[in-house]
């Protein structure tokens, strides 16, 4: 079940290798609101890192395609992060989410999956084969002692 | 990401900046492959002093390093590794694989 967002934002970018960094900065900027700590940031930027390059490699391995980010700020200092693309999707997404499964070569290193599971507090996977993926993640923020001080 | 290397006396030292992640990996591995294949280390050590960011693309980079300190005998030690790029070494489990001082 979706809860309400307080707030969120949507951001679409062609699969081009030099757009994870910015996509990394664009989902700090918007964590940010939430108060993270640098940690938590941290956490939440290889997370988006993953599964962004993910998108890139796997979604569209010999194509341009579009990656889209959903961001969702939900009650209870919840960050809700959504990577979607329209690619090659994933047959097997048990199999891809193993540590160390990899069809990307040697320059992969199968761990992305499992990056994401251990940063974040929840990760889902849905994926059809020539339709796409979407990634899933939620982390909570711990609150702050001093918040609104 | 930048990459900087030193050779002495057949122990190389490379130095890596930046932001280690897919779009800089290809480039890092492909200059980490020409430094070594020149220098022919007994001793490889890779330097994180200067990564400002790291995702799985770096485990990737440290576990070609190892097997191909491996093929030549020689030994990999990867040191002053900032805390987000410690986290992801240990949520793959690499400090097992890898020394990492």
């Amino acid at each position: 079940m979706r809860t309400k967002a307080i707030n969120e934002v949507s951001l679409e970018f062609p699969s081009r290798s030099c757009n994870e960094g910015f996509a990394r900065s664009a989902v700090a900027c918007f964590a940010a609101q939430l108060d993270p700590t640098l940690n938590e940031l941290e956490d939440i930027k290889t997370a988006v890192s993953e599964a962004v390059t993910n998108a890139i490699v796997h979604g569209y391995p010999e194509t341009i395609g579009n990656v889209q980010i959903k961001l969702r700020v939900c009650s209870g200092n919840v960050l809700e992060l959504v990577v979607r693309d329209h690619g090659k999707g994933i047959p097997d997404v048990e199999k891809a989410r193993e540590p160390m499964f990899t069809t990307g070569g040697e320059e992969r290193s199968g761990m992305g999956f499992t990056i994401m599971e251990s940063f974040m507090d929840q990760l889902t996977v849905r994926s059809t084969p020539g339709k796409g993926t979407t990634v899933i993640m939620k982390k909570k923020l711990a609150p702050r002692v001093n918040r609104g001080q | 990401m930048e990459l900087e290397a030193k050779s002495v006396d057949r122990n190389l030292l490379l130095e890596l900046k930046g932001d280690i992640d897919h779009h800089g990996a290809r480039n890092a591995m492909r200059e980490m492959e020409l430094a070594v294949d020149a220098a022919l280390p007994r001793k490889l050590v890779l330097d994180l002093n200067g990564v400002t960011f790291m995702d799985s693309s770096g485990i990737a980079l440290i576990l070609w390093a190892q097997q191909r300190m491996q093929l030549l005998d020689g030994s990999l030690l990867v040191c002053n590794v900032p805390p987000q790029a410690k986290r992801v070494l240990d949520a793959a489990g690499i400090s097992r694989l890898v020394t990492i001082r």
